[in-house]
């Protein structure tokens, strides 16, 4: 089990990491979602010993971590950009972490070259034993990376975005096997993403990350249907925010039908309604202040842009065969499928979806 | 019109081919071919037999012995000095690094006459540092050491600045990921980092080697030319031209040309192997 507490880390005057808590159960497969910029790959980067936090606690089986290097906490580390020594082969790469331990505890050559023919089944790439990596593809290489990292047994397996060099059908490929992968060895794996197809699709928890903090830790239902800040809102896409008047739990305003919108135990007043472009369905309504004023399509979807009185300009994404009759310049009611309900003011939600560690949320 | 059957002949993307290859083939021509073509003739004028008889004659073994085991010893020491000066000022962050940075090209501007009565005046019995080593015993001018010492001297940056650049674009990655797989900071230097400087490290290497095969002026202060004792090679072609002896010269001068062309050659063929990996 990992224990992360009340961990920060500044890069001089930049705050990366501003209080992270998270616990991590043996064998879960966990994923670090979060924008550029939020300080994910920073705590990955710690737990592996390559970086050192400035304050906060590491604790992983019983064992403080921040008293051991890199080389002692055995963890197995796929980099993003695979990071395989290039001057040797494929088999060597994979048996590098079994054949630099002191001569002591080093396996035998025959034990360490069945080891790595084992992996080699494993990873489908036992026809590629003998190549360079200069001579294999971007998924080989990350084969070959997953590989080195699991021959050594690892505590701990950590990939610093797997899949961010491959294109799109590679990575589904990767991503279905990574899992099988997992469920084989069975060990603890945390890996840094920014793409949240791939968190959710993957992992069996996600923890949110923004500017240095934990904004949300769920699955993707919990995480898509209640986000617990604004910022993991407008992260999961809900980039429409609506001013609205809370009453009784229920958004309202002008031009707005948001009774499929769950009601919020929150004080009366004014608040945030954050959509989804493509969670709210347009109705015919001439009392309503929203009009269009463009709309596109991309042959699936229709891209309409609606305008307020007010000059407020939002997107809404319509599927094409069932989107109604739209023409431009008349008024539209919003009729959102889902969404979610913040106050105005800084402070964190008190029912927010997810008790976590979130602190202030910052305005962006 | 044109015929629709007019063969496609594909434009190249970049232009001046034809002139940038003739500038260069024609400067390789007169500077380089022309001048070892007028060598080889000059030695072949006077037939095998006379050639064999002026380049094995002992005082030019002796010269030529004398020039390849002081080049080597230069070398060793430049190859072990090279690397750990590339290694520091690529590392480390620590004030005057710029200065030392700046300080490896002084051998190259320097005037090799300039660094060897430099070297002479130090190293000789009444020289700040030879002062100090003539008591223990130790005398370096006028010795093979001296000679060593100036070819060292002058031939040290191409080992820094062969190795330093290869260095720098290292990704760190490489030994990050040696360290989390277990690899103690001495096995990720020797398996990890040096495999991939070894090709350039090798290059700088012989280049240095040549290049102290065929140093002059620096050694000819710090020797003391004594035939059959510290009397180099290229020394000995120069007093053979002195005293008109043009094919002495030229032969003396063919056997250098030849130890460094199979210096490169042995050399083209580690590098090939250390970057096997690469050519894919």
């Amino acid at each position: 089990m990992i224990s992360i507490s009340s961990m920060t880390k500044s890069f001089g005057p930049t705050a990366v990491l501003r209080g992270i808590d998270l616990n991590i159960e043996a064998g879960e497969l966990v994923a670090l979602l979060g924008p550029s910029g939020s300080g994910k790959t920073t705590l990955l980067k710690i737990i592996a010993g390559l970086e050192w936090p400035d304050a906060g606690g590491l604790v992983v089986d019983g064992k403080n971590w921040l008293a051991l290097s890199a080389q002692q906490r055995r963890i197995g580390f796929v980099f993003q950009h695979y990071a395989l020594f290039p001057h040797m082969t494929v088999r060597d790469n994979i048996a590098f972490g079994l054949s630099v331990r002191p001569r002591a505890e080093r396996p035998g050559k025959s034990v360490i070259a069945a080891k790595v023919d084992d992996l080699l089944g494993l990873l489908q790439i036992a026809h590629l034993a003998d190549r360079f990596p200069g001579q294999l593809s971007g998924g080989q290489r990350q084969r070959v990376a997953l590989g080195r990292a699991l021959a050594i047994e690892p505590a701990v397996l950590l990939l610093d975005e797997p899949f961010g060099a491959l294109d799109a059908a590679i990575r589904r490929d990767l991503r279905r096997w990574l899992r099988e992968v997992h469920q084989k060895t069975g060990s603890t794996t945390l890996f840094v993403t920014h793409d949240q197809e791939e968190a959710f699709e993957l992992a069996d928890r996600v923890v949110v990350m923004g500017e240095g903090r934990i904004e949300q830790i769920g699955s993707a239902d919990q995480i898509h249907d209640r986000p617990a800040s604004p910022f993991v809102a407008r992260f999961m896409g809900a980039v429409v925010e609506l001013p609205v008047t809370l009453r009784a739990g229920r958004a309202e305003a002008a031009g707005l039908d948001a009774r499929a919108v769950e009601r919020r135990a929150m004080a009366d007043g004014p608040a945030r309604l954050f959509l989804r472009p493509d969670a709210i369905a347009l109705e015919a309504d001439p009392a309503s202040p929203w009009r269009l004023t463009h709309k596109a399509s991309n042959g699936a979807m229709i891209r309409a842009t609606l305008q307020q009185d007010g000059g407020l300009e939002i997107p809404v994404d319509l599927p094409r065969h069932s989107a109604p009759d739209l023409s431009l310049g008349s008024a539209y009611r919003l009729r959102p499928l889902t969404g979610a309900v913040f106050s105005f003011d800084a402070a964190p939600q008190a029912d927010a979806a997810r008790p976590l560690p979130i602190l202030k949320e910052k305005r962006l | 019109m044109t015929s629709a059957a007019a063969p496609i002949r594909a434009k190249r993307v970049l232009p001046g081919f034809t002139l940038s290859l003739g500038t260069t083939l024609l400067y390789i021509t007169v500077i380089i071919l022309i001048p070892v073509l007028a060598l080889i003739l000059k030695g072949a004028e006077i037939g095998p037999a006379r050639f064999w008889a002026i380049v094995s004659s002992p005082r030019a073994v002796a010269a030529f012995q004398v020039t390849l085991i002081a080049a080597a010893i230069a070398t060793v020491f430049n190859a072990l000095y090279g690397l750990l000066m590339a290694w520091v000022l690529v590392r480390y962050e620590f004030p005057g690094k710029r200065i030392l940075d700046a300080l490896m090209d002084v051998p190259f501007a320097l005037p090799t006459a300039v660094a060897g009565l430099s070297l002479t005046a130090l190293f000789s019995s009444n020289g700040w540092i030879g002062a100090w080593l003539e008591p223990q015993g130790i005398s370096v001018v006028y010795t093979i050491w001296g000679i060593a010492l100036a070819m060292a001297f002058t031939s040290v940056p191409f080992v820094v600045r062969t190795v330093q650049p290869v260095l720098e674009d290292l990704d760190p990655g490489y030994e990050q990921a040696a360290r989390t797989l277990g690899a103690s900071e001495a096995t990720i230097f020797t398996r990890v980092v040096f495999p991939q400087i070894l090709p350039a490290w090798l290059a700088g290497c012989t280049i240095a080697f040549a290049r102290s095969l065929g140093e002059f002026g620096a050694i000819v202060f710090i020797a003391g030319n004594l035939p059959f004792q510290t009397e180099i090679a290229a020394l000995l072609a120069f007093i053979r031209l002195e005293e008109f002896d043009y094919n002495g010269a030229a032969a003396i001068a063919l056997v250098l040309l030849f130890f460094a062309l199979v210096l490169l050659l042995v050399s083209n063929r580690l590098q090939a192997w250390a970057a096997r990996h690469r050519g894919a």
